[in-house]
């Protein structure tokens, strides 16, 4: 019998599956069952989110950023607030600092919780995520009791944060700190140990360090092949400087080991957040620079001024100093960061996003060539896409 | 020993048994689900839900058409039109929000100089045509009027705040 070539089979993974975390369609060149080509198609969400702030106030651009990586919404208006700020050179009260430490970290701790669960979902393991959930629904709460969303907060505005806590939440999400701890044990009692999660993520997607460092990883890619680089240390906003925190890193760079860094990191995201709690400082949230900041209703009502400020910052918002500014923070997917460029009008000339995830997706090629078909679903699950932030 | 102990736990489905009985164990614990149309989960009174125009208590509606509301909807979602009554103040005849556009941020009754139009824990507003979710000022007047009570409630917790 003569022997047949039989030419590569094309399959496309997405955008409806939902492994794909999303709309991603990956088109795989299949050998068998081993990869031979993983080819991400991207854009299924473009909304044109850079072009539209350009159009924007910057007040204005704020709920945009909670819209990128809708599942650490927090986190990116961090980045926008923080860059505004350092263009205005405005100072943001120790309070408002404080706060938004607290709330980045309950974002990780949604975004990991998310993360973990999901990627044990695609690999066979469906208790986890319901637990998760369950824990997201709470931690989702205290955005509600913040911001009045549960997700889209916009709450970190340029100057601060938009109100104050509710009296009481300090103590609440403290008391809640102590019953997130064994529910993060059970879900590790669940997946750590277990053979069938350890077969699926052991050695699989592994990346060198210099390798991770080459396709611009950053986050918890880049701390699974061991390199200690957080942004909240090597470059503190905020005052992360003053607390005491630890990096988890991995060792062999796999799959299981980027888990394994995500259960830590939220275990230091509660130890975080208690030591924000015990030494929440007092005072304002916001910057009370009232050509950038709106007065509070109180004020707005009685005094002429305040009103006029009110008038002017609703309508056509403040102008920021000609210059330009790159702005990153260590959100938990990775490096989020954006880079403005303000004229001097009361609208951004430039707004360049700079989404971990996208970095993280082009080496899907480089992480699944060579494996299994069902390995590409754990890299796929380990990288933590949400293409929200991929496609902007 | 660590041989013999990794050897047994391998052996015995050691790991797996303990998850089961961790997920068994989870059986008796209380619901964490609710029943959703007779039971909801909790609301703060910053909730962002559905549209309101409110009134004074004399029934005169709030809003003056100073068009704050309609300068900073990032979605540009309200449209507003406004002339000067008979009595001589000035009202507006249009008052419309596009709910398929709002993004629901918050920022209409943050710069509402005069707390007309709010955000209200209204989130069951579901509708089976789009053309049933452009509010015009009428139906804004009406959830206005059906919400009030509950707007005023979390308008005067949430005042120390804002």
């Amino acid at each position: 019998m003569s022997e047949v070539k039989i030419a590569n089979y094309m399959m496309n993974f997405g955008p409806q599956h939902p492994a794909a975390h999303g709309v991603l369609r990956l088109v795989l060149e299949l050998d068998g069952e081993v990869v031979e080509r993983a080819d991400p198609h991207i854009g299924l969400l473009h909304r044109g989110t850079e072009k539209l702030i350009e159009y924007k106030t910057y007040l204005q651009a704020v709920p945009y950023f909670d819209r990128l990586d809708y599942v650490s919404p927090m986190c990116q208006e961090h980045a926008f607030a923080l860059a505004v700020e350092s263009l205005l050179g405005l100072e943001v009260p120790a309070r408002g600092k404080a706060i938004r430490v607290l709330f980045s970290e309950i974002t990780r701790i949604l975004n990991h919780l998310l993360n973990v669960t999901a990627h044990a979902l695609d690999v066979g393991a469906t208790t986890p995520m319901l637990w998760g959930f369950e824990e997201r629904e709470k931690l989702m709460e205290f955005y509600e009791q913040v911001s009045g969303a549960r997700m889209h907060a916009a709450y970190f505005r340029p100057g601060g944060v938009h109100q104050d806590m509710p009296a009481g939440m300090d103590a609440a999400i403290y008391a809640y700190c102590d019953r997130l701890l064994p529910v993060l044990d059970d879900i590790e009692d669940l997946l750590t140990e277990n053979r069938i999660f350890k077969q699926r993520n052991v050695d699989v997607g592994v990346i060198t360090p210099a390798d991770a460092q080459d396709w611009g990883f950053s986050g918890v890619m880049l701390r699974g092949s061991g390199v200690a680089w957080d942004l909240r240390k090597s470059q503190p906003y905020d005052g992360y400087e003053k607390f005491d925190f630890d990096i988890p890193v991995g060792k062999n760079g796999d799959c299981y080991d980027r888990y394994l860094c995500r259960v830590e990191e939220m275990r230091q995201s509660v130890k975080i957040m208690r030591q924000v709690i015990n030494a929440l400082p007092g005072g304002p949230v916001s910057s009370v620079d009232r050509k950038v900041v709106p007065p509070h209703r109180g004020e707005m009502k009685t005094s002429m001024e305040a009103l006029i400020h009110h008038f002017k910052l609703y309508t056509e918002g403040y102008k920021v100093p000609a210059g330009e500014v790159y702005t990153a923070v260590e959100a938990p997917k990775g490096e989020f960061a954006v880079y403005v460029v303000a004229d001097g009008s009361n609208k951004p000339y430039k707004c360049k996003i700079r989404a971990p995830g996208f970095a993280h997706l082009q080496a899907t090629d480089f992480m699944a060539k060579g494996t299994l078909l069902a390995d590409a679903v754990s890299i796929v699950g380990s990288m933590d896409l949400v293409f929200g932030e991929v496609d902007r | 020993m660590g041989f013999l102990d990794r050897t047994g736990r391998t052996l015995f489905l050691a790991e797996l048994a303990s998850g089961m009985a961790l997920t068994f164990r989870y059986m008796f614990k209380k619901r964490a689900t609710v029943n959703y149309p007779y039971q909801k989960g909790p609301l703060s009174p910053r909730f962002r839900g559905e549209h309101a125009l409110r009134r004074y208590p004399s029934g005169e509606e709030r809003c003056i058409a100073c068009k704050l509301c309609e300068a900073i909807c990032p979605a540009q979602a309200i449209t507003i039109e406004a002339e000067p009554r008979d009595d001589g103040s000035r009202r507006t005849t249009r008052y419309d929000i596009d709910m398929t556009k709002c993004i629901y941020c918050g920022f209409c009754q943050e710069a509402c100089p005069v707390d007309a139009i709010v955000e209200g824990p209204n989130f069951e507003y579901s509708a089976e045509t789009r053309e049933e979710l452009f509010y015009d000022k009428n139906k804004l007047l009406a959830n206005g009027d059906r919400w009030e009570y509950e707007i005023a409630r979390n308008l005067e917790a949430d005042a120390p705040y804002r």
